[in-house]
């Protein structure tokens, strides 16, 4: 017998997530522990995954089923292919590098380590499922602890709304991490509803026989059904990603989380929403695809443009990074709108690099957060002299924000670029371009602002990351480098998966 | 793997082994000088390695996957290694190593933490110099390109604790990123229409007339854009005046002999593809010509050492587009060469006398010369060189892009380089004399530097020296223009010397009464102030960029998730008021259910049917 190896990887964080309710009460440090041990196997099993993947086979690999209700076709199917190998990756080593950065998370500890456990068997979850309905299951696992994480150990910012709209939202709370926790987990079960509604309606015109992706994507929807359930994917799974003008959710909600769960969410959970679109919408719906490739590739691009200029805009570090993934995850959409070969491997290839990339900038700006105790980018100055490898980590995860070569972020763009030419929208290629150059202003004066210049008295007794932080540090900066020198590494999976994709939606 | 690839990638390797242990075992860097002697050995390797490949001089490309594809892969990396990339490869490890070695002295007062890094980042920019030197494809290039960039960067802001470095420094990383904008959408353009990156493709292409793409002279421009930032061309050159915030031997090595050229060494190896192009190339040559009369007006009015020399590089880099632009690129090349060895000079000359006064304003300083003789040989030699005086090496370079520039019937551009001859012999005596000769303020015991500094200057001074005699002998420049030249050149170059004698020796002309007379007056306010392109820029970020994304930021936070926050306050709102309908007392119910039956008998009695 073969050992179920995406099942464990899916449900050992959710064991460790058990056993520190049960066990670990009031032991912080076997809390962490067992957290370690846990995402632990899930980093080892993702990453013997990714070294005995197949690379020269198309398809569904590690395949696993087991029936769960066979009269309406709902089963236990999970296998991944190039994508979602990635992606499964990805998630390992942020958990990994996250219950590191979270070491130092004093309140309630065990409760906090559980729901982040039991969050990342979700988001494990949506990367291996291949039925729908299990998928769903798994995409809410991954939404609803977040309310909790979010509201209980968030932080609130120091911004209000002034003048008449502080009278016109003075019900709402703008601005406190319960408002930021009730609006992201409201907006995102809204884009669940679409979901459910698009899952449905695939179900029932397939022959309502059967939640299986592989016999789905056998199936050729009618044009009407592919328009509007793309349409519906689009716009689910959309709000997850952070599409304009849906993406409002995410700066406040990213901002307020704790430094684990922002890393989390923005590094892996907005790629769900990506990733959505592109198993779910493009693998279902080609046609669909094809007809809203269109829409999909312009909002990408405001997303870029107008997420850059609003990231320069702001006064407080953890929204410019918030407003930085808005702006990513326009690259990620743009590629994927591409409709080309090399644009979607720029895209898959964006997912993984923008979530190490944010992963390490949460966690740096919680470092930074924790000694500061502050996020106003005004008040802060000189850090580099006190704390020159959180520094150095900075201008690291900045360089591949603006896709400096020899960083993930360059691969990613650059075959987004390549894609975008070769696109029948040739013009994405200038608003995408002109971002990196926006992105290069906003992140580089952050930078300044933050680490050079004259050191601050108020400031001297900061001091460097520490112990387990720098794990986290060091895990991140190395995948975002090794990833951007050898990109063959994430390509030559990836290819297998997006070729056949690209032939479905081609054929159409 | 024969020794023909595995000794330029050995070149290229052992920088970069270098850096990597410099940047990963952080005792080692943090130990300071165990860290420089790290890195200038392995640059010493280096270097021996490429005078190896430059004396045998054969050519050799070796490429391996870098993105693979489906079919075929997107992008490659190798080495090339060619009579130009052979050059480059001498001209880069020699000067690295000598900075490297002069640093040591130069920067003996920094902290160990603090020399570590600036040696890691050292050895970072030698390897990605030597990277982008041997690039065989446009894509690596660009990589390289970005990478010495950021060593710019990260150098100019080596003192980063300093206001103005830091400012500087994200300055040059902003400007040249625009032009570099332009060099990722051009090659992207390119690899659209063409499938490739690689120069061996596209150059036969090009040969065999099979490259008429349409766009191509947009493609080409584009991909020119780049090269302005990286050479600093007008109207992209302000940042380099103000990298001089960094350490001196960096703006000799990066801001002087290397990485300012790779615009021209990129315009320079892309020639067959410049070729197809007529327009763009005369722009490149009007631009480059524009851009070295301009920035030696500037150079005439600064008072900062090290930014005189900055106007001159970017003068200089002008003169060399200008080449390239005429279609005399062996020419531009041949000036790109001597010039790294000759400003590297001026400026670890420059280096040694801040060092020794403290100062880099050139009227705070004076009659050095009895102080620091040998810096002051040294430094007058590269002055000569610089003014274009046979038999040193920069008349001959200089000479050839003049021929190359009236034999390509480019008037205009002729003009204006021959007038820059003039201001150069001006502006560089200028210095001279206000710095070595004249009267000495009372302060301080300047003096010569220590070996470690000196041997440096010496090595590139007999450089520039016998590089010269090797010209005068050989017959390298291919362009000989017309007999008239060279005696002009000279002329003017005399010109301009006896100019800066009369004003700023004898005092004869009086500065001041010479700027205040038309139509010098008009060039010395334009030129004090820059000809307003720094506050232009400065204008376009503050006024424009940033305000605009303030309105963004509005427009985020109170429209668009205004709509969102209205909804929710409004839904409480609108919750808050049903509310009262659920007053729990029967009464209200009563008539509400009174008031319904009431409304269905009217709505029954007339409703129209």
């Amino acid at each position: 017998m073969t050992v179920p190896v995406l099942s464990l990887i899916t449900w050992s964080p959710f064991a460790g997530a058990l056993l520190i309710m049960f066990t670990a009460r009031y032991r912080p440090l076997a809390v962490r522990l067992i957290a370690v041990a846990t995402t632990g196997v899930s980093m080892v099993g993702a990453l013997w995954l990714y070294a005995v993947y197949d690379r020269d086979a198309a398809g569904f690999q590690f395949y696993e089923k087991v029936p769960l209700v066979p009269p309406l076709g709902i089963s236990y199917e999970l296998g991944v292919d190039g994508i979602s190998l990635l992606l499964v990756l990805l998630t390992a080593v942020i958990i990994f590098a996250g219950v590191f950065a979270s070491w130092t998370v004093t309140v309630r500890s065990q409760e906090f380590y559980a729901l982040l456990l039991a969050l990342v068997t979700g988001v494990f979850g949506v990367f291996v499922a291949l039925d729908l309905f299990v998928f769903f299951l798994f995409y809410e696992l991954a939404v609803l602890p977040m309310y909790l994480l979010i509201g209980v150990w968030g932080s609130s910012g120091e911004i209000r709304p002034r003048g008449i709209f502080a009278w016109a939202y003075r019900e709402t709370g703008v601005g406190t991490k319960e408002y930021a926790a009730m609006k992201l987990t409201l907006y995102l079960l809204f884009g669940s509803a679409f979901i459910l509604v698009g899952i449905f309606a695939l179900y029932v015109n397939a022959g309502a026989s059967s939640f299986s992706f592989v016999d789905l994507e056998g199936v050729s929807f009618a044009p009407a059904v592919q328009r509007w359930v793309f349409l519906a994917f689009y716009v689910g799974f959309g709000v997850l990603a952070g599409i304009w003008p849906l993406h409002t959710w995410s700066p406040d909600g990213h901002a307020s989380a704790p430094t684990a769960v922002s890393m989390l969410h923005a590094g892996v959970l907005m790629k769900l929403g990506a990733y959505g679109v592109v198993r779910l919408g493009m693998g279902l719906l080609p046609s669909g695809a094809v007809e809203l490739a269109w829409l999909m590739g312009t909002i990408a691009c405001v997303n870029i443009v107008y997420g850059a200029l609003s990231a320069m805009a702001q006064t407080d570090l953890k929204y410019v990074i918030a407003y930085s993934s808005v702006s990513h995850m326009g690259i990620v959409m743009l590629g994927a709108a591409t409709l080309t070969e090399t644009g979607l491997n720029g895209s898959v290839f964006q997912m993984f690099a923008h979530g190490v990339m944010t992963g390490l900038f949460f966690a740096l700006v919680g470092l930074v957060y924790e000694k500061a105790h502050s996020r106003e980018i005004g008040k802060m100055g000189g850090f580099g002299a006190v704390m020159p490898g959180i520094a150095t980590a900075f201008t690291m995860g900045s360089l591949s924000s603006l896709g400096l070569p020899a960083t993930a972020g360059f691969i990613a763009e650059l075959l987004t670029f390549l894609g975008a030419w070769r696109s029948d929208h040739r013009w994405w290629l200038f608003p995408a371009v002109a971002g990196t150059f926006l992105t290069a202003v906003y992140v580089l004066r952050v930078a300044k602002q933050i680490f050079w210049g004259p050191p601050s008295p108020h400031f001297q007794h900061l001091e460097d990351a520490r112990g387990p932080e720098w794990v986290a540090l060091v895990l991140l900066v190395t995948v975002l480098v090794l990833f951007g020198m050898v990109p063959g590494l994430a390509i030559a999976p990836v290819d297998t998966a997006t070729l056949p994709l690209l032939a479905r939606i081609v054929g159409f | 793997m024969d020794a023909t690839v595995w000794l330029p990638v050995l070149v290229l390797g052992l920088p970069f082994a270098s850096f990597v242990l410099l940047a990963v075992v952080a005792p080692l860097r943090r130990a300071g000088r165990a860290a420089g002697a790290v890195s200038i050995a392995a640059i010493a390797a280096a270097f021996l390695g490429a005078v190896l490949v430059w004396s045998v001089g054969f050519t050799r490309e070796a490429t391996w996957t870098w993105i693979p594809a489906d079919d075929g892969p997107t992008a490659t990396v190798g080495v090339l290694v060619d009579p130009l990339a052979n050059a480059m490869l001498v001209l880069v490890t020699l000067v690295s190593l000598l900075v490297q070695i002069y640093s040591l002295a130069y920067l003996h007062d920094e902290r160990p933490p603090s020399l570590g890094r600036y040696y890691t980042f050292q050895s970072l920019f030698a390897f990605s110099m030597l990277g982008l030197v041997l690039s065989p494809s446009f894509i690596q290039m660009f990589v390289f390109w970005e990478l010495v960039g950021l060593c710019s960067y990260l150098l100019i802001g080596y003192w980063y604790a300093r206001p103005t470095a830091a400012r500087a420094a994200v300055k040059a990383f902003w400007i040249t990123k625009l032009g570099d904008l332009g060099f990722v959408i051009g090659i992207v353009m390119l690899w659209a229409a063409t499938d490739t990156f690689e120069f061996r493709v596209l150059f036969a292409l090009a040969q065999e007339h099979a490259l008429a793409i349409e766009g191509l002279g947009t493609i080409m421009f584009l991909i020119y854009l780049g090269a302005v930032g990286k050479s600093a061309q007008f109207p992209l050159h302000v940042w380099l005046p103000d990298a001089m915030e960094g350490p001196t031997p960096v703006s000799a090595l990066i801001h002087a002999a290397t990485m300012v050229t790779a615009g021209v060494f990129m315009v320079t190896r892309a020639q067959p593809l410049f070729a197809l192009v007529p327009d763009v190339l005369a722009l490149i040559g009007w631009v480059g010509a524009f851009t070295a009369l301009l920035a030696a007006t500037m150079a005439c009015v600064e008072s900062d050492i090290k930014r005189v020399l900055a106007y001159s590089t970017v003068s200089q880099l002008g003169y060399m587009m200008a080449a390239a632009g005429a279609g005399a690129p062996d020419a531009g090349f041949l000036h790109l060469l001597t010039h790294g060895l000759f400003k590297a000079l001026l400026f670890l000359g420059a280096g040694a006398v801040i060092h020794a006064v403290g100062t880099n304003d050139i009227f705070r300083m004076g009659g050095l010369f009895r102080a620091m003789p040998q810096t002051g040989v040294v430094f007058i030699v590269g002055t000569l060189a610089l003014a274009g005086f046979p038999p040193l090496a920069g008349f001959f370079s200089k000479e050839a892009i003049l021929a190359g520039v009236w034999e390509a019937d480019m008037t205009g551009p002729f003009l204006m380089l021959a007038l820059t001859v003039l201001l150069t012999a001006f502006y560089m005596f200028r210095v001279v004399f206000l710095t070595f000769f004249g009267r000495a303020p009372a302060a301080g015991h300047p003096h010569d530097p220590s070996w470690t500094m000196r041997a440096p200057l010496w090595v590139l001074a007999a450089l520039t020296v016998l590089v010269g005699l090797r010209l005068a002998l050989g017959d390298v420049g291919a362009h000989h223009g017309p007999g008239w030249l060279a005696p002009l050149s000279v002329a003017a170059a005399l010109g301009g010397i006896a100019l800066a004698w009369a004003t700023y020796q004898r005092g004869v002309v009086d500065p001041g009464g010479l700027a205040a007379t038309f139509p010098f007056s008009v060039v010395d306010l334009l030129a004090r102030r820059r000809y307003g392109l720094d506050t232009l820029y400065a204008g376009l970020y503050r006024g424009f960029l940033l305000s605009f994304s303030r309105l963004i930021g509005w427009i985020d936070r109170y429209l668009v998730d205004g709509v969102l926050n209205f909804l929710s306050a409004w839904t409480l709102r609108g919750g808050d008021l049903l509310r009262h309908i659920q007053s729990g007392h029967a009464q209200d119910y009563v008539y509400g259910v009174a008031f319904g039956v009431l409304l269905l008998f009217v709505w029954s009695q007339w409703w129209p049917r």
